[in-house]
């Protein structure tokens, strides 16, 4: 049968299986099997119907925790049941899978395997998830490829229907998940063959019935649970063979054959790998090159990993082999050595108990660990590994791809070594995120997979950054099955979409000699070459590399198309290339075009139809001449006053050099230095704003919108100035508190700025003979860097204002005070950010942060830098992140240890009031914290206190010393996103509310989840689109003030700097300085808005004027005078809620999707808004005094 | 009393119209409107330029920021058929014929003969009896000249009209040199109505917040005066086309006024806007308690009595109008 090829990524090939053989799915997001969820909530929303034909239920649940439990639930009743998950959620499900197994429930959970997290998170892949459901029943199957994710989910469906064991099929995240190849299809027909309806109906019947009713999940003693436990053995024990028996139903059916272990390699091998994973391809790859030259190796590819059959995998092992790799993608600490090993070794020995043993001698077993968190797994580190087992004692418990100089177990391997690449085309093309290099070269994929009987496999590597991102793309097309699972290294065509690219990396350094390098330049191909580098020049002279040209964003800006300059450069790849014939091609991209805008309008196609046709004309192969006339580069470097972690290690990491770090040079727990993104010039910025000193009238609004905290201001003696650099701008400073001497700067960070504009849109004043202008406007960036960056090194050695003479409950005061979170690597425009920025000017410097996983913990958290940083005095927020779920609870356990040793610390101070001195002790037990120079004159005291401590010798005394810090107040915040606080993180929230601990909540709101791709949460409103929400939220949003009040001693406050900055100053204020739980929501405009994120702060006030988000401050001091605690700061909704959400494309996308639908949500939210103002309203006129009589 | 008058070929059994709003959104308005005896329903514009913005705006948000960052490779999902506000549009026109009996006109607002013409057979062929083109153009290049403007009118009209079988109507502004020889022009290029005036929604200025704010005024009465002055001077010069008077018709006086200046049809929006469709029954019923009042039996009798053709003094539509008003004014300062 001739089946439909396609080129998808695993994930949609999971998806594609799980959708069409299951009745229920149960989903939550998690990085990187989000899209599984997805796909299948939209094929669902569009009625798409599984092979019986009816449509499955795809339901979102509040964590992974609760998705499995849906999942028990819906197997318990009989229906097909699946989910997709990977990493921590996989942990949070373990509890269930052992129910599931153990009561033989047949299901598949598809899993992209990913890294959990240990000293730090990784979203990337690995099997230390996997591993940790070893013990759990579920049988594990892994597939090594995309073709064999689409083949093994079906394998897997079949089998557990058969088996009655619950299945785990996985696959490598990222590097199968995400990477796109064309595959074989299955048909429907495929899956009806092998899916048993006989089976699935007995699945059906075992399903709780009040018709037939049973009990399962019965409470067992000593005398039961054991012999009930051993009943299942029969059904492991015949599960490998029932898995053989699909997999040759399989082939039979498709093709395609599979067994629980396949051998690949010399039939006489001496030298085997045992791995299983993506790994197992590139090893495959690596085995038929170096058996073509005669060396005796194989590599044996682990399916069915659990029940793990013996027999099976002695019988596939050759019988020639005498030393064995077992390679482990994932690490034990503590253990013998990693799981697949240790089966292995146990396999081997158990079987040669039994008598069994064909090998003759026993085979030398050796265990290595590789790519843990997707680091790259190569041929050459494939040598390396059969090169060791060649000598006479291969080194155990190896690492292979690192180098590990502190416990020396990584191994030697020759980084250059290839296999055979010359029938394969390789391309690298580097881009910007936001030029839609990536989506452009996955229209490319599709074009040579579908139109040319090319294989075709594409790989694309993101920066950890969400603004100003790179992109590289690895493409690979050749007539033969492509197994090459690692990054392109030696590429026949490099593309930079770039031209600032070339100053800092090393792109030609991965392109062949004689090979062909696609340059996006701002030059005309005449003028090029002297712009370029002089070491690409010697690169192209060198490698004599065929050289084009083309001023893409030149001819982008004449065809519309903005800064998109994908489909310009893809119509180049094409046109230079020859993948295709040139013409053919172009009609292809044209046909491609239509197909992915063609739904979204014809001026869209129209314009992509004009950049395309226009290319070719830009285009143009450059003659270098044959000399080197560009300049040295000169790399931006980390200044010699940078600490030596920075010099040594982060700047490594910043250019792009992290895997030649050794194991030596980073820290043994995970503890990295605060303050890095300030090394880390990035320079993103096409424009940035500009101050004009003469009409600003230093209200500080700016600086407290910009999310990168690359606006700053400062107040100081003029006397400082007279070192300052020519264009340093200053200004008297406004106000009655400042002196005649005092002046005002508003600096501007340039090369750290994104460019978002924020601060133009929120500025107040307007030039009088010109409204266009305002007090801060945008100009281009290159021009100012060199003197903005000699500006900008005086003002940060201008003296910072001393905190007591501010008036920091005012917007404009607390802008004043140094922000102790700088230059993150969240979106340009981001919304969140200038609220934790806030956190940190008010409170930062006693602060401590406990953050959700989410944006804030990735722009906060994710290496190379770290945006979190200190005062000249040392002090500044100590950051951790526990997890997604826990956030709330790690917070409070901080607060306990400080609650608990400022209570120790007092308790030794009356015990040492002796020695200490009556009116110190006194002063220290009495001081009066709550305000700045309280605070202020406390920190002093406890100095006072440490040097007498640190003359006394007793054991108090030490005790005392190290607990004294704590008689200062510290600020305990708990930070996180809508999903952690309304969903996942939601019952640990609210037992942290109703525990009366003094900590300080801030939920940065965006109503989806915004870091794993915008899916709804329960904050997402009604009517808005989200992926779990295709159709639009049908449901409002929780009420999470609401039920935080309704404890009556937690300060609630609902916020919106873009409406109200000082309410929002104001509720910050009020919330560290209430003795209790404290919670602050916090409206945080999100790219997943889809809104101009410039206008961020005008959305957010759209949202207070209709009432879609009111303000309001909940405070139960004021209860103690009587006074009513609930404050509404926002007035009545004044427009319709319509003039708000059409504004967003969350909403506004469904009046096109859904018509109908769209015009019933916007007036649910319209009757939603009422009613909740309408409460709000109660709430606020209600006079305590009259409730009491 | 016999109300009935023709426009655009179609026999209305009255000539008071409720001119294209944003009524016709909702198809509940549009069933109130034909039972408040709308004899004709004009739809609500289909903007051209809104359909290029939207467009354009649609797919900048489902591609900005993806493919960015390995979590969030997107932040929508993906739908397979958005549909265009055309295709809303047609669906509109569909569900409008199906619950009324009425002609059903489709409008087109816009300014370019791009997009229009493929728009407007789509219109035809899904059921609009005629079509309403709005063309709203202000010119602002100072090298273009007026007969550049009225060129792009007439070809705009002639490329419709070389589409489309059904009738078209021309709603214009007031702002040409001479209307008469214009007119003139679309009279020729084949328009079977001119609709005198588009009221070109006037900016203002937000003297606090220093910004230019859509100025969203309704008319009154007094509007009427313009369209009335036009249709009374071009209603007897240009004979093969319908004239409908748009602009400030709230009572049925303003109605009969317009009508004997020689409008076919008055239409009506704000005053809708304000007081709702059963308005039109209300104005409808004054119209025949004034025409029984003053002996008058049909629409037809009273139809162009007051155009400038027709009048004594012809001049009084002219400038004399003007002088006349000055003296007046002149006069009554003195006494």
């Amino acid at each position: 049968m001739q089946r439909k090829m396609v080129t998808i990524d695993g994930n949609e090939a999971a998806a594609y299986v799980a959708h069409q053989t299951n009745e229920v799915i149960a989903i939550y997001p998690i990085t990187p099997s989000s899209p599984m969820g997805e796909h299948s909530d939209a094929w669902s929303a569009l009625g798409r119907k599984n092979i019986w034909g009816t449509t499955p239920t795809v339901v979102e649940m509040q964590s992974e925790g609760g998705a499995s439990g849906a999942v028990h639930g819906a197997l318990q009743t009989g229906a097909l049941t699946t989910t997709f998950t990977a990493s921590q959620g996989l942990l949070l499900m373990i509890p269930n899978m052992f129910k599931i197994a153990g009561e033989l429930t047949a299901t598949v959970f598809h899993v992209s395997a990913r890294t959990i997290a240990t000293h730090a998170l990784s979203i990337f892949g690995d099997h230390s998830d996997v591993m940790a459901t070893r013990s759990t029943g579920f049988a594990l199957l892994a597939s090594n490829s995309v073709q064999e994710v689409m083949d093994f989910a079906l394998i897997a469906q079949a089998a557990t229907l058969k088996s009655r064991i619950p299945f785990l099929h996985f696959f490598d995240g990222f590097r199968t998940s995400h990477e796109v190849m064309k595959v074989e299809q299955l048909t429907t027909d495929d899956l009806k063959a092998l899916v048993d309806d006989d089976l699935m109906l007995a699945h059906r019947k075992r399903g709780l019935n009040p018709n037939n009713p049973v009990l399962r999940g019965t409470a067992q003693n000593p005398d039961a649970f054991f012999q009930s436990r051993e009943t299942v053995n029969p059904f492991y024990l015949v599960t490998p063979g029932i898995v053989q028996e699909t997999m040759d139903a399989f082939a039979k059916q498709v093709g395609r054959q599979y067994h629980l272990f396949d051998y690949v390699g010399a039939p006489d091998a001496e030298r085997v790998i045992i791995l299983m994973g993506s790994g197992a391809e590139a090893v495959h790859e690596t085995v038929d090159c170096l058996t073509a030259s005669g060396e005796k190796v194989g590599v044996l590819k682990v399916r069915l990993y659990r029940p793990f059959s013996v027999d099976h995998f002695i019988q596939a092992l050759p019988k020639t082999v005498k030393k064995i790799a077992v390679l482990d993608r994932t690490k034990e600490p503590g253990a013998v050595g990693e799981p697949l090993y240790q089966d292995v070794v146990t396999a081997l020995a158990e079987s040669r108990q039994n008598g069994i043993n064909p090998f003759g001698e026993n085979p030398v077993i050796v265990g290595g660990r590789y790519g843990l968190s997707s680091k790259e797994f190569t041929p050459g580190m494939i040598k390396g590994i059969y090169d060791e087992l060649s000598g006479e004692t291969p080194k155990n418990h190896f690492t292979i791809g690192i180098q590990d100089d502190v416990t020396h177990s990584s191994l030697e391997y020759d980084p250059d070594f290839r296999t055979p690449e010359e029938k394969v085309f390789r391309g690298m093309f580097f881009g910007l995120g936001a030029d839609g290099t990536v989506g452009a070269n996955k229209n490319s994929i599709k074009i040579i997979g579908g139109e040319t009987d090319n294989y075709a496999q594409g790989y694309f590597v993101y920066d950890s950054k969400k603004s100003g991102s790179m992109t590289i793309s690895h493409l690979r097309f050749g007539k033969e099955y492509i197994r090459s699972t690692y990054l392109i290294r030696n590429a026949n065509f490099v593309a930079c979409h770039n031209f600032e690219f070339l100053k800092t990396l090393d792109v030609l350094g991965y392109v062949v000699p004689g090979g062909t390098f696609l340059l996006n330049s701002p030059y005309e191909t005449d003028e090029v070459w002297d712009h370029l580098p002089r070491n690409v020049q010697k690169y192209i002279l060198d490698k004599k590399l065929n050289f084009y040209n083309i001023n893409a964003l030149e001819v982008a800006k004449k065809t519309g198309m903005g800064v998109r300059i994908n489909t310009i450069m893809q119509t180049c790849f094409f046109a230079i290339s020859g993948i295709l014939p040139r013409e053919e091609a172009i009609q292809k991209i044209k046909d491609a075009i239509q197909k992915t805008y063609g739904q979204k309008g014809e001026e869209v196609v129209r314009k992509n139809f004009n950049a395309v046709d226009q290319t070719l004309a830009h285009l143009h192969q450059v003659s270098p001449p044959n000399q080197l006339t560009g300049s040295e580069q000169s790399h931006a470097l980390i200044p010699d006053s940078a600490p030596k972690f920075v010099r040594e290690v982060t700047s490594r990491l910043i250019a792009g050099k992290g895997d030649d770090i050794p194991v030596s040079a980073f820290p043994v727990d995970g503890t990295f230095p605060v303050g890095t993104t300030q090394y880390e010039k990035r320079n993103i910025a096409t424009e940035v704003p500009v101050w004009v000193e003469d009409i600003c009238i230093q209200c500080n609004k700016c600086v407290l919108v910009c999310p990168h905290a690359v606006i700053r201001p400062k107040i100081y003696e003029a006397s400082y100035l007279k070192d300052a650099p020519e264009s340093f701008k200053s200004v008297k400073a406004r106000g009655k508190e400042y002196t005649d001497s005092e002046v005002y700067t508003l600096q501007v960070a340039a090369e750290d700025c994104t460019g978002c504009a924020l601060c133009v849109d929120i500025c107040p004043v307007k030039d009088k003979t010109n409204v266009s202008r305002r007090a801060i406007n945008m100009e281009p960036q290159l021009p100012l860097r060199e003197t903005e960056r000699a500006n900008w090194d005086f003002f940060l050695s201008l003296p910072e204002i001393d905190r007591n003479r501010i008036k920091q409950g005012t917007s404009r005061g607390s802008q004043l005070l140094q922000p102790l979170f700088e230059f993150s690597g969240a979106c340009s425009g981001c919304g969140e950010t200038p609220y934790v920025k806030l956190a940190t000017q008010l409170f930062g410097d006693r602060m401590i942060v406990a953050n959700a996983t989410g944006c804030s913990s990735i722009y906060g958290g994710n290496l190379p830098t770290t945006p979190w940083t200190k005062n000249e005095d040392g002090r500044g927020p100590s950051w951790n992140n526990s997890l997604f779920e826990d956030n709330a609870e790690f917070g409070m356990g901080f607060r306990l240890t400080i609650d608990k040793q400022a209570e120790f610390a007092r308790e030794l101070v009356h015990s040492l009031k002796k020695e200490i001195g009556a009116e110190l002790a006194d002063a220290l037990l009495s001081a009066d914290q709550s305000d700045e120079p309280g605070i202020f004159e406390q920190r002093q005291r406890v100095e006072q206190l440490n040097e007498i401590l640190d003359r006394l010798s007793s054991s108090q005394a030490k005790q005392l010393r190290s607990v004294s810090d704590n008689l200062v107040k510290k600020s305990v915040w708990i930070m996180g996103g809508d999903g952690w606080a309304y969903d996942i993180g939601f019952g640990g929230l609210d037992h942290v509310l109703a525990s009366g601990r003094n900590v300080n909540i801030l939920v940065l709101d965006t109503e989806v989840y915004s870091n794993t791709g915008g899916q709804a949460s329960k904050a997402t409103p009604i009517g808005a689109v989200a992926k779990f929400a295709f159709s639009g939220k049908a449901l409002g949003k929780k009420d999470l003030g609401m039920i935080a009040m309704s404890y009556g001693n937690v300060y609630v406050a609902k916020v919106a700097m873009g409406y109200s900055d000082a309410q929002t100053v104001r509720a910050f204020m009020e919330a560290e300085a209430y003795d209790g739980p404290s919670i602050i929501i916090a409206y945080s405009h999100c790219i997943a808005h889809g809104i101009n994120m410039a206008h961020g702060l005008q959305h957010q006030k759209l949202a207070v004027e209709t009432g879609q988000w009111p303000l309001y401050r909940y405070n139960p001091d004021l209860k103690k005078d009587g006074k009513n605690p609930f404050k509404l700061d926002s007035k009545a909704p004044k427009l319709p809620i319509t003039d708000y959400i059409y504004t967003e494309n969350r909403f506004k996308m469904l009046t096109k999707s859904m018509p109908d639908r769209a015009r019933e949500l916007a007036e649910s939210a319209q009757e939603f808004v009422n009613e909740q103002y309408k409460h709000y309203k109660y709430l606020a006129d209600m006079n305590p005094a009259k409730a009491e009589q | 009393m016999k109300l009935n008058t023709h426009y655009l070929g179609f026999e209305l059994k009255n000539p008071l119209v409720p001119s294209a709003s944003p009524f016709t959104r909702d198809i509940d308005m549009v069933r109130q409107l034909e039972d408040a005896g709308a004899p004709l329903i004009i739809m609500h514009s289909l903007f051209e330029e809104e359909i290029i913005h939207e467009d354009e705006e649609l797919d900048h948000h489902l591609t900005h920021g993806s493919e960015s960052y390995s979590e969030s490779l997107s932040y929508f999902p993906e739908h397979p058929d958005y549909k265009q506000n055309c295709e809303l549009y047609l669906e509109q026109l569909t569900a409008i014929k199906k619950v009324v009996s009425v002609p059903v006109i489709a409008s087109l607002n816009g300014v370019t003969t791009g997009g229009w013409v493929e728009k407007a057979s789509l219109l035809e062929s899904n059921g609009a009896d005629a079509l309403e083109l709005n063309i709203y153009h202000v010119p602002t290049d100072p090298t273009q000249n007026s007969a550049v403007v009225e060129d792009l009118y007439v070809e705009i009209l002639n490329a419709i009209k070389s589409k489309v079988s059904i009738p078209v109507a021309v709603k214009l502004g007031p702002f040409f040199s001479s209307l008469p020889a214009f007119a003139g022009r679309l009279e020729q290029g084949g328009a079977d109505a001119l609709v005198l005036f588009n009221r070109f929604y006037q900016p203002d200025i937000d003297l606090e917040a220093l910004d230019v704010m859509p100025g969203l005024d309704l008319s009154t009465s007094a509007d009427i005066r313009l369209p009335l002055r036009w249709i009374a001077v071009l209603s007897g010069q240009c004979k093969k086309v319908n004239f409908a008077a748009s602009s400030g018709i709230h009572t049925a006086e303003d109605v009969l006024k317009v009508i004997m200046a020689g409008a076919d049809v008055a239409m009506m929006t704000s005053a809708l806007l304000k007081f709702g469709p059963e308005h039109l029954s209300k104005v409808r019923e004054q119209i025949v308690e004034w025409m029984e009042e003053h002996e008058y039996e049909s629409i037809s009798q009273m139809k162009g009595s007051m155009s400038m053709e027709t009048v004594l003094d012809p001049k009084a539509f002219v400038r004399s109008n003007y002088m006349k008003m000055l003296n007046d004014y002149v006069y009554r300062s003195k006494g």
